[in-house]
């Protein structure tokens, strides 16, 4: 009884938070100074047509960095936590039986998702989407040939040598910028080209691609991890 | 925002809350798959809506991890558990937790 009352009384409150921000809530009618200078400075200075990527990647390409680290540091534990347990034996499990559907299906569509993974990060500067969304779109692929086939097995080494890979060219680009260009991450390392067209925008599509490989293996890799070991008995 | 846009907004956050609610209040035998559809569903209405806001970078991030990425592992683990559980089943006859996954 206590405890509902104490449950309602907490919804309550969060309930009026929310209220209050709703209700006090004027929209702006014209950008804030920051935005002003994105808006305007993003077509001429960074030549990426999508606004949100030229900020992802070069305005704020330190925090991406950050980010992409986190993300590692996260699936390495993972990863760790995961080795302490043991391997599965492939005779001895006794799995759900997958069905037909889910086997042809994954056949015909796991090809198409990976292939709209790599569309997303590579367009990221031209369209919504980018690394990060290519990357886990990449990786619900490979979950789906997982799920249809609980016993395939993925090479650990090309998946940690793919992100070792990307990672490191990730963070040479990156200081590549402080000498060919303005500063750490500074995409003008490559010339900018036309507005909208793919190759353009400098080195934005190179790095977007490589964190998309990056997240995308990290990913894997943890899933790869999570069904191929069993739990301590 | 016009009514056009923010009726179907209010459409989607009841939607939202409906499926929240089914998720956590479904019951029965095989209610978890239910669940877990449920709670993907949320997102995929979240993706939606972030979308009719104006942010299409968001509504891609939400829909392919969100509702494509959890769901799918939420299977995935869904089926280990099961696995676990049979095995634990031949071993002393009770499953993990004392509850039927099955």
């Amino acid at each position: 009884m206590i405890k509902r009352f104490i449950t309602l009384l907490l919804l309550a409150g969060i309930g009026a938070i929310f209220a209050s921000l709703l209700f006090t809530y004027v929209p702006d009618s014209e950008l804030n100074r920051t935005a002003d200078y994105y808006a305007g400075h993003t077509a001429s200075d960074i030549g990426a047509a999508n606004i949100v990527t030229a900020i992802i990647v070069t305005y704020r390409g330190l925090d991406t960095l950050g980010e992409v680290t986190v993300l590692f540091l996260a699936s390495s534990i993972v990863g760790l936590v995961l080795s302490l347990g043991q391997k599965q034996h492939k005779t001895q499990r006794n799995r759900v039986a997958v069905g037909e559907l889910l086997t042809t299906g994954s056949r015909f569509l796991a090809p198409l998702i990976m292939l709209l993974g790599v569309y997303v990060f590579v367009n990221g500067h031209l369209t919504p989407g980018g690394g990060f969304q290519g990357g886990a779109i990449i990786a619900s692929g490979m979950l789906l040939l997982l799920l249809a086939d609980p016993l395939r097995h993925f090479s650990h080494t090309l998946i940690a040598t793919l992100e070792s890979f990307s990672g490191l060219s990730y963070v040479a680009l990156g200081v590549l910028g402080l000498f060919m260009a303005g500063g750490f991450l500074d995409n003008r390392i490559l010339p900018t080209g036309t507005l909208g067209e793919l190759i353009s925008a400098g080195a934005i599509p190179l790095i977007y691609s490589l964190i998309g490989l990056k997240v995308g293996a990290e990913f894997s890799s943890m899933l790869a991890s999570l069904s191929e070991t069993e739990d301590l008995k | 925002m016009n009514i056009l846009m923010t009726g179907m907004s209010a459409v989607l956050c009841i939607a939202m809350l409906g499926a929240a609610l089914l998720a956590i209040r479904v019951k029965g035998d095989d209610s978890l798959p239910l669940s877990i559809l449920a709670a993907g569903l949320v997102s995929l209405f979240a993706s939606v809506l972030f979308l009719i806001l104006a942010a299409p970078d968001v509504a891609m991030t939400e829909a392919a991890i969100g509702s494509g990425l959890t769901t799918f592992l939420f299977f995935f683990l869904l089926a280990r558990i099961r696995g676990t559980a049979q095995t634990v089943d031949k071993n002393d006859g009770s499953a993990l937790d004392g509850r039927d996954y099955d």
